[in-house]
């Protein structure tokens, strides 16, 4: 399989994407690096292709937003939306990242291996988050499906209007939002947790993480609440 | 949405290029701002008699063609005072030697379209309408000098897009406020203030930060205290970045609805709303690169 460098100091972003939406798919070129990102927006997003992408330096907006079978790595750290929407494939952030990491993505695997900003894996339909560090407030909010591995802390409201998503976090969380509980690991969640740090490359015990998942007392409205959620 | 950069020198060296330095940081944040753009610098403080005041004369009928040297002359005519003046085209560094209220009084009676940007021994002001480039270019922000200065481009979403109404904002002297965000109670903070005394000239939400939070420090806030009760008062969105002579300081809302990303270095800390107007600073690849977490305060000394 040949390699390819894209130069994003020399070279416009367009073109890297370009080759990536066409070129890629002719399978040819298994490898890409692009240097110099600089924190350009946008970069490797709908990839649709089994090809390795990795961007040497620090990622803006958007990185891997839409990703699909391919296997985006960031050495430096990700902008607002990094893995927004992916379907599958990896996104693997070596840095930290900032707010709304892996927002509604539907499959795959993001790993960050620093810290995540706010609004980590809101509203997430199906993939899987690894974070390295600690998460940001109001993460895994209306999350829906998939699981979020926290190896550090977790902000305030963490799960809020969770749906049928599964967390789990190693260090303290400092809130849980509404109808979001903490449950007991069984065996399952203790082998999916070691499966998924295995995937990440991250070493920590998968024993020593807790579990967090819905309540479900906000799935059907109850007249009598009088609004005490 | 808007554009903050800021840039905090350690090496005194490097204060002779403060201004190159910024220049590609503010333009990087161009899409962010493109209607204005502007930004405070500080300097090494005047005599503690003395004052400097930025002022900007676009809003004048002569505009860039108004007669400084002339101004300077009314001044000793009228107060007796003897004022430099360093002049760049519709902006101008008054300096002095009495009471800075005395002569912006005269100045607000005798020329009231020229809008008063700054006043102090350690700031100068710059900001106008018009893309970051062509501001930069406009007042030679390339040869500014200086220990640390705040930076910002504009897109309006709360007021007109007007020179007054762009940003950095200031009050009382040596203060200055960039904002990347929308306050929902600038009407309640003009209203708690104006019975104080303290008096507004436009319309725009962050102007009432600014001088919300330079009214504290004017009580005897400390910094760190004036900005714990930025984060009870002021609602909305925000990233805030603030100058005074010796200290940059951040703050971002709760939420950390807008972006901030700081680099540090041995010789700098850089700030600017997003990576890409950091990535050209010299060894930023080495730098200690973050995100400054919401509802914290950070405060870096010049």
């Amino acid at each position: 399989m040949e390699r390819l460098t894209f130069d994003l100091a020399a070279q416009p972003l367009r073109e890297l994407n370009t080759f990536l939406h066409t070129g890629a798919k002719e399978g040819k070129v298994g490898h890409v690096t692009v240097l110099n990102p600089d924190g350009a927006h946008n970069i490797a997003v709908g990839l649709d292709c089994p090809i390795e992408v990795e961007v040497v330096g620090h990622a803006g907006y958007y990185a891997g937003g839409m990703n699909k079978t391919a296997t985006v790595t960031i050495t430096g750290s990700a902008g607002t939306g990094v893995a927004e929407n992916m379907m599958s494939g990896k996104v693997h952030v070596k840095g930290f990242a900032s707010n709304g990491a892996g927002a509604s993505a539907h499959g795959g695997l993001l790993v960050i291996e620093g810290d995540a900003g706010l609004r980590c894996g809101i509203s997430l339909k199906g993939g899987n988050i690894v974070v390295g560090g600690s998460v940001g407030s109001f993460s895994a909010f209306m999350a829906q499906a998939g699981r979020m591995v926290i190896c550090g802390n977790a902000g305030d409201a963490l799960g809020d209007s969770l749906y049928e998503a599964v967390l789990y976090v190693k260090g303290s969380v400092k809130s849980l939002g509404a109808d979001a509980q903490f449950e007991p690991m069984s065996d399952e969640d203790v082998s999916i947790v070691a499966s998924l740090l295995d995937q990440a490359g991250l070493d920590h015990n998968a024993q020593d993480f807790k579990r967090i998942a819905s309540k479900r007392s906000l799935y059907h409205w109850n007249a009598d609440a009088n609004q005490e959620y | 949405m808007c554009g903050i950069v800021g840039l905090l020198v350690k090496t005194p060296a490097l204060r002779e290029q403060l201004g190159e330095l910024m220049v590609p940081m503010l333009i990087g944040m161009t899409e962010r701002g493109p209607d204005s753009a502007g930004l405070a610098v500080f300097g090494t403080p005047l005599a503690e008699n003395e004052r400097k005041i930025s002022l900007y004369s676009g809003l004048t009928d002569d505009g860039a063609d108004f007669n400084w040297l002339g101004l300077t002359h009314e001044l000793k005519g009228h107060l007796g005072v003897t004022a430099a003046v360093e002049p760049k085209g519709n902006h101008a560094i008054l300096t002095f030697d009495i009471a800075p209220a005395v002569v912006k009084r005269w100045i607000k009676e005798h020329h009231p379209k020229l809008h008063i940007l700054s006043t102090g021994r350690s700031i100068d002001l710059y900001k106008d309408i018009g893309t970051p480039a062509e501001v930069a270019s406009r007042y030679g922000f390339a040869g500014l000098t200086g220990s640390h200065l705040v930076g910002h481009t504009r897109m309006a979403t709360e007021s007109a897009v007007t020179p007054d109404r762009a940003h950095p904002f200031t009050a009382g002297e040596d203060f200055c406020l960039v904002h990347n965000g929308s306050l929902s109670n600038p009407n309640g903070i003009r209203r708690m203030l104006e019975p104080r005394g303290i008096t507004f000239e436009t319309d725009n939400d962050t102007e009432a930060a600014c001088r919300f939070l330079e009214w504290r420090l004017r009580e005897g806030d400390d910094l760190e205290t004036a900005l714990q009760k930025g984060f009870e008062e002021l609602d909305g969105f925000y990233t805030f970045l603030m100058g005074t002579p010796d200290k940059l300081a951040l703050i971002r809302d709760p939420f950390a609805c807008k972006p901030a990303v700081v680099a540090e270095t041995d010789d700098y800390v850089a700030i600017a709303s997003e990576f890409r107007s950091l990535a050209h600073l010299p060894g930023i690849k080495h730098a200690t690169v973050f995100e400054p977490a919401p509802e914290e305060m950070y405060v870096w000394n010049a």
